[in-house]
């Protein structure tokens, strides 16, 4: 909320310049945004009267003008097209000083001397508008300093407040948190009422009586429709960042600027029959003050009269029966709406204005007599008129209650860990309206004033007691905690762990949206169907990722069109996956790499990365929790992977990730330089690990004989180990690969693999026979199941 | 036995011109050997009388052993020149490259979390986790922000239907954590929050890290207490630290915290407040026996701070000319 210390000083005056204002309030809970002089600095500029505007003999859009200062009259040349005779605007002499240290001096423009100049708002940083020269009101004393005229030497603040803070949405609201601060007396606005002239009145009628228990009205007749807003009414509204418009609407807005309560006026000749505050029925039809068209749902509290909707009640209101330039009679609202009624309701027709604020938030709901008191007050002051009486109809039993509360010593110094005095919290208390009544021995029976929407409960108390006294100033301690020992699970492997593993294997982490664009995560992921969201940010940020390659596919091209030709990334987080009526979110650890297989050096030609180079890193991770014995790969298809180099990954038979080569038209669509490999595992999975077991270390020699063995180049080596394993007797220990190899001396299509067995039995030596005949074992059922042969 | 000392001499000079270790050991033999020339003087002592044997035979052993002192510091000698000549042979520049792989780098969110974490888990609190995309009571219900409520307005929330969100806020794992677990609890939340904003300062996907204490008699002092500690020892500055009254509706009364690092300038570095007993209502702890703080911290924003960064969106660029300098 936008506001003009002057005008607040109006009400209370504490002796602290603007800075500590700011910082005291800051520090109350009302932060201040931004603090901004009124006008530029300027000097030197006064009101001037346009005596005579004739055009310029050589331009077509200049023209020249006699303006008096109050003593002389002074020839200026001016481009304004609304510089005309008997308009009195703002003038700065030659000698004048403009914001931006110009200087003004005498000028010749197209040959004609111009002795100053006439300013629009914007040249004088009033606001951005650059329409013509400033409009001046008729009685605006010629001569006069501008910024004394206009009151220019004040500040605007502007307040970010808290929900909560609805009672602070108005000058008197803030005036009376400035006195609590400073312990000054506050000059409350205190209207007296206005006797009725004439007895005519509206007649008013609540079927929606819980969401508006109060309905405040006032006929006023025979205004004047010439009348003008007075010039420090326009400018205090300016300075709270309302436009001038015309002078009923103008009132309203004041009386909403300086007490908080929403008004509004309607133009007496255009309603009909009485007014009635109902719910709106889904498809009725209004038109707002802003020109928009609204259909309207079930629920939305609306005034109306005998012939539909008037205005979206505590929001907006219509058009048709708006003021305009023709209205002479009009009717005045000044009602409380129940927040819960109009929370919501605003934001769903797209709208957000300065009364649907404040009834969200919660306007005290007896300040609606005294708002048309005011109102009227104004009025008749500006526009004239003859009003008639109030007309109130309320409901009491839906209006608000005034809150008690029980306040108990005991518990404010316990929250606060600190002995507040008695009288400090019955005197902080008091000065922010509260009621106390100390009922029993340290304890106080509290009412809320009807402006407090946020004071509920006890704790509300302690909160305003620890605020007026100041945060700082409270008492500082750590805690004290019974400190039992956490338990740490030694076969858990930590994602901390994972990391550090990967970026000892030369990845860097990265960390990608979790929602991607729809088409890339259907390339990536043809199993499951992305959930979407609602309102993305994006198209590129529509759906919740199933995988977290997409991402880091998009990564590794940002870096490859930087530039980067070695890219490792890894990442861990959640993805997404809709699996039936669950949604499953699950954590995962994914990596990428493209480039050469080492950075850059002297030692070697540089290779590029491959499959193998991947499962190395993979197999890396597997092993962390000592359970790699428990993982296997299997040849698997995958859309994002090429088919012939993509491996499930497994643990004791579950599939538990995927990795292998990206697919060429994945590299092909995506720009990228490839070859690209990645890895997807569950972070879950990896996590658990294996405590260690001890086993007995043999004694005995262990024995080693190599096969090289030639084999159909299709066949896995891992399912040749597994019966090697198994056909090579209880002592063999190791089944080891250290050769693979094909071309010249092996037939095309074939393969030669070179493996190493090593026996060892836990107490004794093993002689040749054994080993020779399990040799002979494995060597047959390799033949058998594999086509092997021994290569010669 | 005149002539053990120009046998001697003869001997001296041939170790001296030895050039090898293989011309040493021949001189070796010559002198000292079976039939070495001193060595034969020995035999020769049987042709002397009785009276003259003893002191012939000493003359001959001192000149023996002085031979051999010469021979042994020639061998020294020249093995150390032989093995400085090796060496030097084999001089390498120990200015290039060493060989093979570069270490990676750990994400500055990530760097900042776990140090954000460390700091905690010393002081007994325990790591928490929940799902990101979430249902309306959990972060917004269960957490006194019900429906319609204007706070609701600071949330810009991301929606899949009128019930499933993303989280905004780690909170909902305070809540998913009080309804399982009693007090005492001692809680920290990281991870990824969301919110439907995005400029230069705001990014549609974020960290936080919440922390929640219950227990009894938790007062607002021990909240200042924590909070200004944990941001001296973050930054490792003696920072100022400031207090101010604010709003979140899961807390009361609420506070967000400021420091300033030595310019003059307030940031805003955290949000906080004792927990609302709605919301202890809302989770079946009595707020009469228990109370307790919560507080919640945006992590790039930390990171921002400590390590200079100036962008906020750089860090989900991911351009590895960023994250390397955070190796």
């Amino acid at each position: 909320m936008k506001f003009s210390e002057q005008w607040l000083r109006e009400l209370v005056n504490p002796a602290i310049d603007t800075d500590t204002l700011v910082a005291q309030i800051t520090m109350a809970g009302l932060e201040v945004d931004e603090v901004v002089p009124v006008a530029g600095a300027f000097s030197g500029v006064i009101v001037g009267e346009i005596l005579s505007a004739e055009p310029h003999p050589n331009a077509d859009k200049l023209q020249v003008c006699v303006v008096s200062d109050g003593h002389e009259q002074i020839q200026v040349v001016c481009g304004a097209p609304n510089a005309r005779a008997g308009l009195k605007t703002s003038f700065a002499k030659v000698g004048a000083v403009l914001p931006g240290d110009f200087k003004i001096k005498k000028a010749k423009l197209r040959q004609v001397e111009s002795f100053g100049m006439l300013c629009a708002e914007d040249e004088l940083g009033l606001s951005q508008d650059h329409g013509g020269i400033m409009e001046l009101a008729a009685d605006a004393p010629v001569g006069h300093c501008l910024r004394d005229y206009l009151g220019l030497n004040d500040k605007i603040i502007d307040v970010d407040l808290t929900p909560n803070r609805g009672d602070c949405l108005s000058i008197t609201g803030l005036a009376r948190e400035v006195g609590v601060l400073n312990k000054v007396a506050v000059k409350f606005v205190e209207p007296a009422p206005v006797e009725p002239v004439i007895k005519d009145a509206f007649a008013v009628v609540l079927e929606a009586k819980a969401a508006c228990p109060r309905y405040v009205g006032r006929v006023i007749r025979r205004i004047n429709p010439q009348a003008v807003t007075p010039l420090w009414m326009v400018e205090k509204l300016r300075r709270a960042g309302v436009r001038s418009i015309d002078p009923v609407v103008d009132v309203t807005n004041y009386v909403l600027q300086e007490l908080g309560q929403p008004m509004h006026a309607f133009d007496l000749a255009r309603l009909s029959g009485s007014i009635l505050v109902r719910e709106a029925q889904d498809g009725e039809k209004l038109t707002l003050l802003d020109g928009q068209d609204i259909e309207l749902k079930a629920g939305t509290l609306l005034i109306t009269d005998e012939k539909g909707p008037l205005a979206m009640a505590g929001i907006m209101g219509g058009q048709s029966s708006s003021v305009t330039s023709e209205t002479r009679d009009i009717f005045l609202e000044s009602a409380f709406f129940a927040p819960l009624a109009i929370a919501g309701r605003a934001r769903s027709y797209g709208l957000h204005t300065d009364s649907s604020h404040r009834f969200e938030r919660g306007v005290d709901w007896r300040l609606q007599r005294k708002a048309i008191e005011r109102a009227t007050e104004l009025l008749l002051e500006i526009v004239g008129g003859e009003p008639g009486p109030v007309t109130e109809v309320k409901s009491e039993e839906n209006l608000p209650e005034v809150a008690r509360i029980r306040l108990r010593h005991a518990r404010v110094n316990q929250l606060l860990a600190f002995d507040m005095p008695a009288a400090e919290i019955e005197e902080i208390l008091t000065r922010l309206g509260l009621q106390l009544n100390a009922s029993e021995a340290g304890v106080w029976d509290v009412s809320v004033p009807s402006y407090r929407f946020d004071i509920e409960i006890e704790v509300d108390l302690i909160e305003e007691l620890a605020r007026v006294y100041g945060y700082n100033n409270l008492p500082v301690k750590t805690p004290m905690a019974a400190l039992p020992i956490k338990p740490i699970v030694e076969s858990r492997v930590e994602t901390r762990v994972m990391r550090r593993t990967l970026v000892a294997l030369g990845y860097q982490e990265a960390i990608t949206y979790s929602f991607i664009e729809a088409g890339l995560q259907k390339q990536f992921d043809d199993q499951y169907d992305a959930i979407a969201l609602a309102n993305p940010i994006s198209a590129e940020m529509a759906v919740m990722r199933t995988s977290l390659w997409p991402g880091l596919a998009k990564a590794l091209q940002y870096n490859q069109n930087r530039q980067q030709d070695r890219v490792r990334l890894f990442e861990s987080g959640q993805r997404f996956l809709p699996q039936g009526g669950e949604l499953v979110q699950e954590n995962v650890i994914a990596g990428v790499i493209a480039g050469s297989r080492e950075p850059e050096g002297w030692t070697g030609k540089a290779q590029k990365v491959d499959f193998y180079d991947l499962k190395g890193h993979v197999e890396s991770l597997l092993a962390l929790g000592g359970a790699a014995q428990q993982y296997s790969f299997a040849s698997a298809s995958h859309v994002a992977l090429h088919p012939g180099q993509s491996a499930a990954i497994l643990r004791d038979g579950e599939v538990v990730g995927f990795m292998g080569a990206l697919h060429p038209n994945l590299i092909k669509s995506l720009d990228l330089d490839g070859p690209v490999y990645l890895f997807e595992l569950k972070l879950e999975i990896l996590a658990d690990g294996r405590l260690p077991r001890f086993s007995e270390l043999s004694k005995f020699p262990e024995s080693r004989r190599d096969l090289a063995l030639i084999v159909d180049e299709k066949t896995a080596f891992d399912a040749l180990r597994k019966v090697a394993l198994k056909e090579g007797g209880d002592y063999l220990k190791e089944v080891t690969l250290f050769d693979v190899y094909q071309g010249q001396g092996i037939e095309a299509g074939r393969k030669s693999l070179a493996i190493g067995l090593t026996w060892q039995h836990p107490s004794r030596t093993l002689n040749d026979e054994e080993i020779n005949g399990t040799i002979q074992a494995v060597v047959g059922a390799l033949k058998s199941g594999f086509g092997a042969t021994l290569r010669e | 036995m005149e002539n053990i000392e120009p046998l001697l001499a003869q001997g001296i000079a041939a170790v001296e011109q030895a050039a090898s270790t293989q011309d040493l050991d021949q001189v070796r033999v010559q002198y000292l050997g079976k039939k070495g020339h001193l060595t034969q003087l020995l035999k020769g002592l049987g042709q002397l009388s009785a009276e003259e044997r003893p002191q012939a035979g000493a003359l001959i052993n001192e000149a023996k052993q002085a031979l051999q002192d010469v021979l042994n510091a020639r061998k020294d000698s020249l093995e150390g020149a032989a093995l400085n000549a090796r060496l030097a042979a084999e001089t390498i520049d120990v200015t290039l490259p060493g060989r093979g792989q570069e270490l990676g780098g750990l994400h500055p969110v990530t760097k900042t979390l776990e140090r954000i974490e460390a700091f905690f888990a010393n002081i007994g609190y325990s790591v928490a986790e929940g799902p990101e995309i979430e249902d309306d009571y959990h972060n917004f219900e269960a957490l006194n922000i019900p429906a319609h409520h204007p706070a609701r307005a600071m949330h810009d929330t991301f929606y899949f239907d009128a019930h499933t969100l993303l989280r905004t806020h780690t909170s909902p794992v305070q809540i998913r954590t009080l309804e399982e677990q009693k007090p005492p609890v001692r809680i920290i939340c990281p991870g990824r929050v969301y919110r439907c904003d995005y400029d230069q300062t705001h990014s549609p996907m974020f960290h936080q890290v919440e922390g929640l204490l219950v227990d009894k008699n938790i007062s607002f002092a021990d909240l200042k207490g924590t909070l200004e500690q944990f941001l001296r020892e973050f930054f490792e500055e003696d920072v100022k630290v400031r207090f101010r009254p604010s709003y979140f509706p899961f807390t009361e009364p609420s506070i967000e915290v400021d420091i300033d690092r030595g310019d003059g300038k307030w940031l805003e570095v955290l949000g906080c407040g004792m927990v609302h007993p709605k919301v202890f209502a809302s989770v079946g702890i009595d707020p009469e026996e228990y109370t307790g703080f919560a507080f919640g911290m945006g992590v790039e924003r930390l990171a921002m701070l400590r390590y200079g960064v100036n962008d906020l969106r750089l860090f989900f660029e991911n351009d590895l000319r960023f994250l390397g300098q955070f190796n």
